[in-house]
């Protein structure tokens, strides 16, 4: 573990609407030992849409909570969100390499008495901080009350996946899943886990947006999983608040609760659902907490091949 | 010595100097320089008025030296040295400035520049040509014995024409039979004759040629030497099997209780056992052990290959063997690797199962393969129903190659062909252009079209197995855009085929270097020349041919073995070759014997005589790259045609400001 007092930036979804996301968060840290200071007078990422409206300002407006971060010392920073963590990383990463582009949005800081030097801030998404500095071992060292008998989606969303995977690859990554079984659950074999959820699409056009959040679910349903874990509030928003709608656009009867990882960490550390924020989806999640066994469920034998089958290629680790 | 006379010449080479560069004014500017009586400008220099023009001025003039500022002297330098020894002069007296690959070209949009830059790049080597040393070159011998590395199609190829015309090969494979890729293939486009049919009586010829010594399962480990004299060291891998005794009866592995997938013949389809033939008509016929897998080896229990055999032959006790080699020639034709479908996590390639790639085809269609050519899914029953094909995997994608692997789209038409023929099955092809450029390829493509096959123009952007709707429900759906009718498409399948391209070898960098030569930016190695010497390499004696110089389908493969072939032959009979004398002389009288350019030599050209405490360099072995000059301590190596008062001569000449004509800095 590499330190215990981690620069935070919460964004306005935690703060607004998801507040599972922050108490779990909350929980998650004090129960793992460190501490979230939120960078002080931090402002709004932008969200996904105003990149693509006025290109300026958007930098301007995420490159002031780096300067900020900056200026209180912070040489790294913990985003729980994707949406936010994008902006930011892609902030800090393209006034670098853009070096006209870092002066303009400096001209811009300065009116408020600013300065962000590209590449002080380290942006970080709170799935890979925990994944990297707490480590597999201290979380499996940690863990009360393994998630034996759930089976989870787990689901990265497209952000941290791309341009530049957090988690290594772009279209499978495997940390997540990992963490999962690590808490004792089994990662369901859940082929979207980098698609898109839709974002803001349910305010633009609503046939899209059904169809992009119905596939996901659908997924989910056929890899068998009990329950989605995401690691965004957007993203977790609109495959739970939605599903609903969806099912209906659709003539689907689906039920998947979507859950944020760090409730479902907690968990796995004991803490009680309560403190956690359940209760507050609109897929009620009880069921995962009921489908939660005391013992190893006995490990599936993977299903028989038949006699004559074909090898398949190994796959690296 | 009377004074040095100089003569210069400035080539226009058409339009492709004198474009850009004033060469009239270059031309004039350099009678002003010393030493020079006679500076004229040509339309072509190299041309043969041109090469005239040098052979009569050095007699008119009486000419000491000669400079010629024309192209690079990879080009010309050997056309104008000639021209100079025609004239009896000696043809290390000339120096050529390099006034277009480092001037017109490189600035196209200044003239003034690249004028006076093509001014300051003569007079640099006005200033040195006048230090030449006439140099005699060294003539070695050329040994009749030719090294083939790689028994794929190009290097049988090539180890048969030059046995066939009478000289000694060496043939040395890595697997333990020879054959390569082709004779993993069922069936060769366009003709769709029998691959093994036509490759076997090759591989029996070179196995059984007198003047093929065939060195399988083993690998070149030291190369050392130059053209003619090159001294080869080869490990023949243990392959625990008594060749004069194994007739290659098979009970061995018939009986072997270890059955392990086979990555390589079987391009990881099929499965073969710890002691093993890769295929029925492998040359040789002897199997070999796998040490890694074999039992025996693991626990020093089992021996049943030792029990079966009637004739005794398992040695498990059998070592490496290191064999020295003395050739003249060597020919490099070590082939391609197959592109990793895995890099490609989106296609599903080891995640869905009835993903295949082309190798992995190949093997499920071909007679000799683990379902005796039965196309069928990876449950090893099911007979596919309806096939996608994806062209460019790995190919012309600048995630992985940005090269055109040039045969996929034309094994794609073969397969296409092959699962119509067997299974009837609809056949969709994604590619994003057709590209059947040889004799006969587009009248097979519109072959393949007239027979059924849909062709779809769209890059293939993901290969999913999560169904959409109850049609999708259990196949593997193909998500690409329709470019053609501007629509996305998901079509299910049964089966997916990925044309995988062809990269280099993975260790086509340590090989090369191994031998002298380069790897391009695709990674292949790199010939002399691209259009006009394409199985040469700047290693004289070192050839290239078939799929390691660059993606290449069987006919091109063989054209390349057959090229080098005659290039070798061609050395041999000229029976020796003259080496440049550019090379290190270390003065005896004044070396300290620190032995630091012992070491430093990259060629082991550098020996140190003990009754005489001091180095001396081995001049057939030096290449004249200058290491152990620039390392001596006591300054007393010198590289000739590279002597410090050429290299400073040099330096001053180009620092001439040639608007003022004055030096910029005071001689040294």
């Amino acid at each position: 573990m590499t330190a215990t007092r981690y620069p935070y930036y919460p964004g306005c979804s935690l703060q607004h609407r998801s507040h599972a996301y922050q108490q779990s968060t909350e929980a998650v840290a004090r129960a793992l030992g460190f501490e979230l200071v939120e960078v002080d007078d931090w402002n709004c990422c932008g969200a996904t849409e105003y990149f693509s409206v006025n290109r300026l300002p958007a930098y301007a407006l995420v490159a002031r909570n780096l300067a900020r971060a900056a200026e209180q010392g912070a040489t790294e920073i913990v985003v729980p969100c994707s949406a936010c963590f994008l902006n930011l990383h892609k902030t800090d990463k393209n006034m670098g390499r853009y070096p006209k582009l870092g002066e303009r949005v400096n001209q811009a800081l300065a009116a408020g008495k600013l300065h962000y030097e590209p590449g002080t801030v380290k942006v970080r998404h709170l799935l890979e901080m925990v994944i990297t500095d707490i480590g597999n071992d201290r979380l499996k060292e940690r863990t009360r009350r393994p998630l034996y008998g759930l089976k989870l989606a787990a689901y990265y969303g497209c952000l941290v996946a791309r341009p530049d995977s957090v988690f290594g690859s772009t279209e499978q990554p495997t940390a997540m899943d990992k963490m999962l079984e690590l808490l004792g659950a089994q990662a369901a074999p859940f082929a979207l886990k980098t698609f898109c959820c839709g974002g803001h699409m349910t305010q633009i056009s609503e046939d899209t947006a059904f169809e992009m959040i119905h596939r996901i679910v659908q997924n989910a349903v056929q890899s068998g999983a009990d329950a989605i874990v995401a690691i965004c509030p957007m993203c977790q928003l609109n495959l739970d608040v939605y599903q609903e709608a969806a099912n209906r656009y659709f003539e689907t009867d689906y039920h998947v609760p979507v859950l944020f990882f760090t409730q479902v960490l907690g968990l796995a550390l004991g803490l009680s659902p309560k403190e956690l924020g359940f209760g507050q989806e609109f897929v009620d999640a009880r069921s995962v907490l009921d489908k939660i066994q005391d013992v190893p469920p006995p490990r599936a034998t993977p299903a028989r091949r038949p006699k004559n089958a074909l090898p398949m290629p190994a796959m690296p680790e | 010595m009377s004074e040095p006379r100089v003569g210069v010449y400035v080539c226009h080479c058409g339009h492709n100097i004198a474009g850009t560069v004033d060469v009239e004014h270059v031309a004039e500017w350099a009678m002003g320089l010393p030493n020079v009586v006679v500076s004229r400008d040509n339309k072509f220099m190299c041309a043969s008025t041109g090469q005239e023009q040098v052979e009569q001025d050095i007699k008119e003039f009486d000419l000491t030296h000669v400079v010629v500022a024309s192209c690079s002297p990879h080009m010309h330098e050997k056309t104008f040295r000639n021209a100079c020894a025609r004239a009896g002069l000696n043809p290390y007296m000339f120096e050529m400035a390099n006034i277009r690959e480092h001037a017109s070209w490189v600035h196209p949009n200044d003239r003034d520049g690249a004028t006076n830059k093509a001014k300051a790049l003569v007079s640099a080597a006005v200033h040195r040509v006048v230090h030449h040393q006439p140099l005699e070159p060294m003539v070695v011998s050329i040994r009749p014995e030719t090294l083939v590395v790689g028994g794929g199609i190009a290097g049988i190829q090539a180890a048969l024409e030059i046995a066939d015309a009478g000289y000694h090969v060496y043939l040395v494979e890595r697997e333990p039979s020879i054959g390569g890729h082709m004779a993993m293939f069922d069936k060769t486009f366009p003709t769709l004759d029998c691959s093994a049919c036509i490759l076997t009586p090759k591989m029996f010829d070179a196995g059984g040629h007198p003047n093929i010594t065939l060195l399988s399962y083993s690998e070149v480990e030291r190369v050392d030497g130059y053209v003619g004299n090159f001294t080869v060291q080869v490990r023949k891998k243990a392959r625990k099997v008594d060749q004069d005794l194994c007739t290659g009866c098979g009970s061995c592995w018939d009986k072997c209780p270890i059955r392990i997938v086979d990555t390589v013949f079987e391009a990881g389809l099929g499965y073969r056992k710890a002691i093993y033939r890769p295929f029925p008509q492998a040359v040789p016929k002897y199997p070999v052990i796998d040490v890694e897998n074999c039992t025996y080896f693991k626990t020093g229990k089992c021996r049943m290959c030792e029990k079966v055999c009637p004739t005794n032959a398992i040695r498990f006790d059998m070592e490496d063997e290191i064999v020295e080699l003395e050739v003249g020639n060597i020919i490099l034709a070590t082939g391609f690797k197959l592109f990793d479908a895995r890099r490609i996590p989106q296609y599903g390639y080891g995640r869905l199962e009835n993903v295949f790639t082309s190798l992995e085809f190949e093997r499920l269609t071909n007679a000799a393969g683990p379902t005796e050519g039965k196309i069928v899914l990876r449950d090893g029953e099911t007979t596919p129903k309806t096939v996608a094909i994806i062209h460019c995997v790995g190919s012309r994608d600048r995630n992985f190659n940005t090269h055109c692997s040039a045969i996929c789209c034309m094994s794609s038409l073969k397969f296409a062909h092959l699962v119509m023929e067997k299974t009837g099955a609809q056949v969709y092809n994604f590619y994003i252009d057709m590209r059947p450029i040889h004799k006969g390829y587009e009248e097979f493509y519109h072959r393949i079209m007239e027979e059924g096959a849909q062709f779809v123009r769209g890059k293939v952007s993901e290969i999913t197995g999560v169904a959409r709707s109850p049609e999708e429900d259990g196949k593997v759906i193909v998500v690409c855009e329709d470019t053609l009718i501007g629509h996305q498409r998901r079509v299910p399948v049964d089966m997916v085929i990925l044309a995988a391209g062809l990269e280099p070898r993975a260790d086509a960098q340590a090989v090369g270097y191994l031998f002298g030569v380069g790897c391009g930016d695709t990674g292949f190695f790199t010939e002399r020349h691209p259009k006009l010497d394409p199985v040469a390499t700047v290693t004289e004696g070192v050839f290239i041919a078939g799929a390691c110089q660059g993606a290449k389908d069987i006919p091109d493969s063989v054209a390349q073995g057959a090229a080098a072939a005659a290039r070798v032959l061609g050395t041999i009979s000229r029976r020796e070759v003259s080496l440049e004398p550019i090379r290190a002389s270390i003065d005896e009288e004044r070396c300290s014997g620190c032995r630091i350019c012992n070491n430093m030599c990259p060629y082991h050209a550098i020996d140190f005589i003990e009754e005489k405490g001091v180095s001396r360099v081995n001049p057939a072995l030096c290449k004249g790259c200058g290491t152990c000059v620039a390392a001596c301590p006591s300054q007393v190596i010198s590289g000739a045609h590279f002597t410090f008062d050429q290299l400073m001569a040099e330096i001053d000449g180009i620092l001439v400001d040639v608007l003022s004509d004055r030096p910029i800095v005071e001689a040294v």
